[in-house]
């Protein structure tokens, strides 16, 4: 009896998931695939004719080939802030793990407020300004890898504790400086949680909208997520230009989730049950 | 340290005399390795946060500032579309928080129970988790169009007369609110997951023996087990719905009117007008907004964990 009200139970889950989280989903690929007309509409229903390539082309040719620009431009800020960071954040994390002094305090501390301090929004601005950064993939890049220390030194510093420090002593016996120790050593040894934080901070990088909004105006600048607003407009949205464009940009993330989605879920539960 | 001062007179000073002090001053663990961070993190968080507190009592723009006191809290306090942007990111916190942890407990206990495709499911609901909250926040745009949109008109299908959603002022935070439990609620559902997961096998075991009922072994076993994973969901909820940004500007950019701008959008609209003073006392508000509920209840909720 059980097992057959088990079965019903998992039928009803598969039909209303389905409903409520792949509806959506289809939703964006059948408007990206009609004609503008049709996509107008605003209808859910398979498109009559199928337009999505014509569709796709458009909306990476509008304005000038705006969005390809922007996918370079997102793609070299992603690539460049989390490879920084997974180096970066995996030093603190190792010195902060291994020597405790005041200073590991400071660090505990600072990655508290990393993590729940809203970042001053025009301060930022004006300190961008200032070193002559601000309007600049360079700038951007600083900014991004400024908010995402904290929870990179939180990932790495939970899996260095489980690195046994016997490794480190083996390693100064052989007469290997510090700087080989952590490179050599240390650092590779660190392979899965760095997948995972690659993966998380990829995905959040990637998908950023506030930041390349304050740091990084302008068109010729324009990051993925700022390009879905060119086919918005008052009175004529080209409806099916902008699902073809926010189908592009779900397209890496969808890949990633296909692939690594196990990665993904280890990284962002990482720590929340250990507390 | 004494064994080295009184070096063997003999012919043959030991080798291994100079290496300890050289050991001792040398950590194998070097503060350098903080620095490169440190100064990013200092230069591009620190001083801003920091600078925030005096430019918020300033009229400035951005290489010049005058100072004004504490007119900018005044006029922030004043307007009334500002003080709707407060109640409403403290309503919207509020909601989307609640909603995330009772939907996601009620996801993760039925995804983790023996119901077919589990996996599939669980990926399923995490999968908006990764998407583009702009894209998302466009769909349902659409998709909560009052008289075409599919989720009116299937409605309409039995018989409820929808909501004008977005449009409507009463609705509009509220739809928003919605849309991100919609897109947030997966990354809840697999942190409880992972928590009921980690209960040892002997509770439910000894609890099925005692013959506890399914809402037994829910109250008195499944929830105080999972607290620190409760902790983190709340906690981040928390902070996700008092910083949101990009899903109210995607889908109403703060109207019909000022209904449901959130502090985060009136930073940015003050910013967008060059009020860069008033946009940064924005700035502070919200700032001693996260940290007065944020701090106080990460105590709370972590010092329970401890009682037990």
């Amino acid at each position: 009896m059980s097992t057959k009200r088990h079965l019903w139970l998992g039928l009803l889950a598969i039909v209303l998931f389905g409903v409520v989280f792949f509806v959506p989903f289809a939703f964006i690929l059948f408007t990206a695939a009609k004609t503008q007309t049709e996509a107008g509409e605003l209808q859910f229903s398979l498109p009559t004719t199928w337009a999505l390539l014509q569709n796709l082309k458009d909306a990476l040719a509008a304005r000038d080939y705006m969005l390809i620009i922007a996918f370079i431009n997102s793609i070299v800020l992603t690539v460049v802030s989390v490879a920084v960071l997974v180096v970066l954040s995996a030093m603190v994390a190792y010195v902060a793990q291994r020597r405790q002094s005041r200073w590991s305090g400071l660090v505990n501390f600072l990655v508290l407020c990393g993590l729940i301090i809203p970042p001053a929004v025009v301060p930022t601005v004006w300190v961008l300004q200032s070193l002559g950064l601000f309007k600049t993939l360079t700038g951007l890049i600083f900014v991004e890898i400024a908010f995402g220390l904290a929870f990179c030194v939180l990932l790495f510093r939970a899996f260095i504790a489980s690195i046994p420090r016997d490794l480190d002593e083996a390693a100064i016996i052989d007469g290997a400086s510090p700087t080989r120790l952590f490179f050599k050593i240390i650092f590779p040894l660190l392979r899965s949680v760095m997948v995972t934080v690659i993966i998380v901070q990829s995905v959040a990088i990637f998908n950023d909208f506030a930041n390349p909004l304050y740091f990084l105006p302008g068109d010729e600048n324009a990051t993925v997520q700022l390009t879905v607003f060119n086919f918005q407009s008052q009175f004529n949205t080209q409806y099916n230009l902008l699902f073809a464009d926010i189908l592009l940009i779900t397209i890496p993330p969808l890949l990633l989730f296909l692939f690594l989605n196990k990665r993904i879920v280890e990284g962002m539960t990482a720590g929340a049950v250990k507390g | 340290m004494s064994t080295e001062v009184e070096a063997p007179p003999s012919g043959r000073p030991a080798i291994t005399t100079p290496a300890p002090p050289a050991r001792r001053k040398k950590s194998p663990y070097p503060y350098w390795f903080y620095l490169p961070a440190a100064v990013i993190f200092f230069v591009f968080f620190v001083v801003p946060t920091f600078s925030s507190f005096f430019f918020s009592l300033t009229r400035w723009d951005l290489s010049t500032w005058e100072f004004i006191g504490l007119d900018n809290y005044v006029a922030f306090f004043q307007e009334s579309a500002l003080i709707t942007g407060l109640r409403n990111t403290l309503i919207y916190a509020v909601v989307t928080c609640g909603l995330k942890v009772v939907l996601g407990m009620l996801l993760a206990l039925l995804l983790t129970s023996q119901i077919m495709a589990r996996g599939l499911l669980r990926s399923v609901v995490f999968f908006p988790v990764l998407v583009s909250t702009i894209g998302v926040g466009l769909t349902f745009t659409v998709l909560m169009d009052p008289s075409n949109g599919l989720i009116n008109k299937s409605l309409a299908l039995v018989g409820i007369n929808g909501p004008a959603w977005l449009v409507d002022p009463k609705f509009a935070l509220l739809s928003v609110a919605l849309v991100d439990v919609w897109k947030g609620v997966g990354l809840a559902t697999v942190i409880f997951i992972a928590g009921i997961v980690s209960i040892p096998r002997e509770y439910f075991e000894a609890s099925a023996t005692d013959g506890a009922s399914a809402v037994q072994r829910f109250w008195k076993i499944i929830l105080p087990l999972s607290r620190p994973a409760i902790t983190t969901v709340i906690i981040l909820a928390l902070i996700g719905g008092l910083r949101s940004f990009d899903l109210i500007w995607a889908m109403t950019r703060g109207g019909p009117g000022f209904t449901s701008d959130v502090i985060a959008s009136v930073i940015y609209k003050q910013y967008q007008a060059g009020f860069y003073g008033l946009s940064t006392a924005g700035n502070v508000v919200l700032f001693l907004l996260v940290t007065a509920i944020v701090f106080p209840l990460f105590r709370f909720l972590t010092s329970r964990e401890v009682d037990q």
